[in-house]
């Protein structure tokens, strides 16, 4: 499994090749359309965030040191964004999800369309995923 | 000579702009709209040469600063042909009006068991206030529900009226839907039961007929933002009466005549309900925005935005599995819609990326979206500066968008 640096610096170069914004949505709802679906038992409502536009289903769990997590939206542009944060934490060391700076998503400028929408959640999502990292080393990993 | 309606897109800088790396397509005129350069100016010109607070104040800015505001009202009055000056009252907006007279009225004339009417079409502004008061006065909040047009029947509404009813709060334009509500005949049926009604007019008073006396409209509330002046100044009107017999909102500076410890005695119209330092400069910027509005002939920018929606219903109608909502016989301003299988929330973000402004979700509007079952819509909403070729690129956006998103 290559490291979370590796992965962003792979995404950044994937949306590089990409023209202009409706062709950089275009490709992250098709990462969204691509990512594994959350399991129906996982998709209940202790799993939901509820936003003001758009719901998120979110599930972390841990084993063996290693972050593992589902999630779904009904809004396929925050599934993008969703699947973007699965394809760099999912499988990861807790210690490394931790420890991870989250830059490419600043860096290709997709979240300003959506940081603005209060509950848009992903800001809360990857605090989530970074409390769970803490849990699961605490545990002994 | 009257303005050219196609003349108006150049007056307004922002429109110029590109956004994400498209030309910026503006449709989001009922949250707000944009600003004509001499609103702008105007502004910047008050602060430049103007600032001072108003009201007795004796040193010439002061002065100036205040016939300059009195100049403001005394336009505003006659753009809603009120009777007199001082039923014209400055506020921060129509939420701000709605809650003074929601307040004010509640206190002096509702009592437990009492009855206020709002209609389901009505903006959260609109509605919330008069739930509120309705609670603390112990008093009913009955609500008029719309039908499968996205209109209200007249025919319940008559029969909600009774001797109880002591307000009716309706809006002319529907924020949500755009349906245009027969406010003449709900006041003439309102009055025959001796209640008076207020009127938003946020929506309708930038589009269609704004006359407070023909209406005959006990009050009438509106935004400066959404009629091309500035945000943070609306406007309350009352028919001199009325206003007379309302206690003051807010107390403080301004709106008092004499104040000893024991007691005050308010000041009078139309300070009673101005108390502190109002928005001057803003005040100023609207009476701009209506010297604005008043070189179109009305007959024909009416006209020519109602020529307008119906361009853009018909290109939205033509694209597959794409719902309009409401069929009002009539409707101003607004394109409510969304594509089956779409959340409205995807369609915005990608539209925005197209350099498209729309707005998307429940619209301050919850009931509606209830009644309707749905979550939310995207709404186009259209302004003087509009064109056909806006409306053009949001129909190509939106099948762009269905291009995208179905697979």
């Amino acid at each position: 499994m290559p490291g979370i640096q590796e992965l962003q610096k792979d995404l950044s170069d994937d949306f590089a090749l990409l023209a202009n914004w409706e062709e950089k949505y275009e490709y992250l709802i098709e990462m969204g359309m691509d990512m594994p679906a959350m399991k129906p038992e996982s998709k209940v409502d202790e799993n939901l965030v509820k936003g003001c536009q758009s719901s998120v289903w979110f599930d972390v769990k841990c084993q063996d040191g290693i972050i593992f997590f589902e999630a779904d939206s009904d809004s396929l542009v925050v599934k993008g964004m969703v699947a973007m944060l699965y394809k760099l934490l999912n499988n990861q060391p807790a210690k490394e999800v931790l420890e991870a700076e989250l830059s490419v998503f600043e860096e290709l400028g997709l979240w300003r369309h959506i940081s603005s929408q209060r509950s848009n959640g992903l800001t809360a999502m990857v605090a989530h995923l970074k409390a769970e990292a803490v849990d699961c080393l605490a545990k002994g990993g | 000579m009257t303005k050219d309606i196609h003349s108006a897109r150049a007056d307004f800088p922002i429109l110029k702009q590109s956004v994400n790396d498209h030309p910026l397509v503006y449709l989001d005129n009922a949250a707000t709209t944009q600003k004509p350069q001499v609103v702008i100016d105007a502004l910047v010109d008050y602060y430049t040469r103007l600032n001072a607070n108003i009201h007795r104040g004796n040193h010439s800015l002061a002065v100036q600063a205040t016939e300059a505001y009195e100049r403001a009202r005394r336009k505003v009055a006659a753009y809603i042909n009120a009777e007199r000056n001082h039923e014209v009252i400055f506020t921060r907006g129509t939420t701000e009006s709605v809650n003074l007279l929601a307040y004010t009225y509640g206190e002096k004339f509702v009592q437990a068991g009492d009855e206020v009417i709002v209609t389901q079409l009505e903006h959260h502004s609109n509605y919330v206030p008069w739930q509120q008061m309705c609670l603390r006065r112990r008093a009913t909040f009955r609500i008029l529900p719309f039908n499968e047009h996205g209109e209200l029947d007249l025919a319940l509404f008559e029969r909600m009226l009774n001797e109880k009813t002591r307000l009716v709060a309706v809006n002319h334009v529907s924020n949500s839907l755009g349906t245009v509500n027969p406010v003449e005949e709900i006041i003439r049926l309102a009055h025959a039961h001796e209640v008076p009604v207020l009127v938003d007019a946020a929506q309708s008073v930038q589009h269609i007929a704004h006359d407070v006396q023909s209406m005959d409209a006990d009050f009438y509330v509106f935004s400066g933002h959404k009629m091309y002046g500035p945000m943070g100044i609306g406007i309350f009107y009352g028919k001199e009466k009325w206003l007379e017999a309302l206690p003051p909102f807010l107390s403080g500076g301004e709106m008092i005549d004499t104040v000893t410890p024991e007691k005050v005695t308010f000041n009078v119209l139309p300070y009673k309900f101005e108390a502190g330092t109002p928005n001057v400069a803003q005040a100023i910027g609207l009476g701009v925005a209506i010297d604005y509005l008043k070189q179109f002939d009305p007959l024909e920018l009416q006209g020519y935005e109602e020529d307008l929606l119906v361009y853009g219903l018909n290109l939205l109608s033509e694209i597959p599995d794409l719902i309009i909502y409401g069929s009002p016989a009539q409707r101003s301003g607004i394109l409510p819609f969304n594509v089956n299988g779409i959340q409205h929330y995807d369609m915005g973000v990608l539209l925005d990326t197209m350099g498209i402004a729309v707005r998307t979700g429940q619209h301050c509007t919850q009931p509606i979206m209830d009644a309707l079952h749905i979550s939310g819509t995207v709404r186009a909403s259209l302004a003087l500066y509009n064109n056909q070729e806006d409306l053009e690129k949001l129909a190509n956006g939106v099948r762009r968008v269905i291009k995208m998103l179905k697979r």
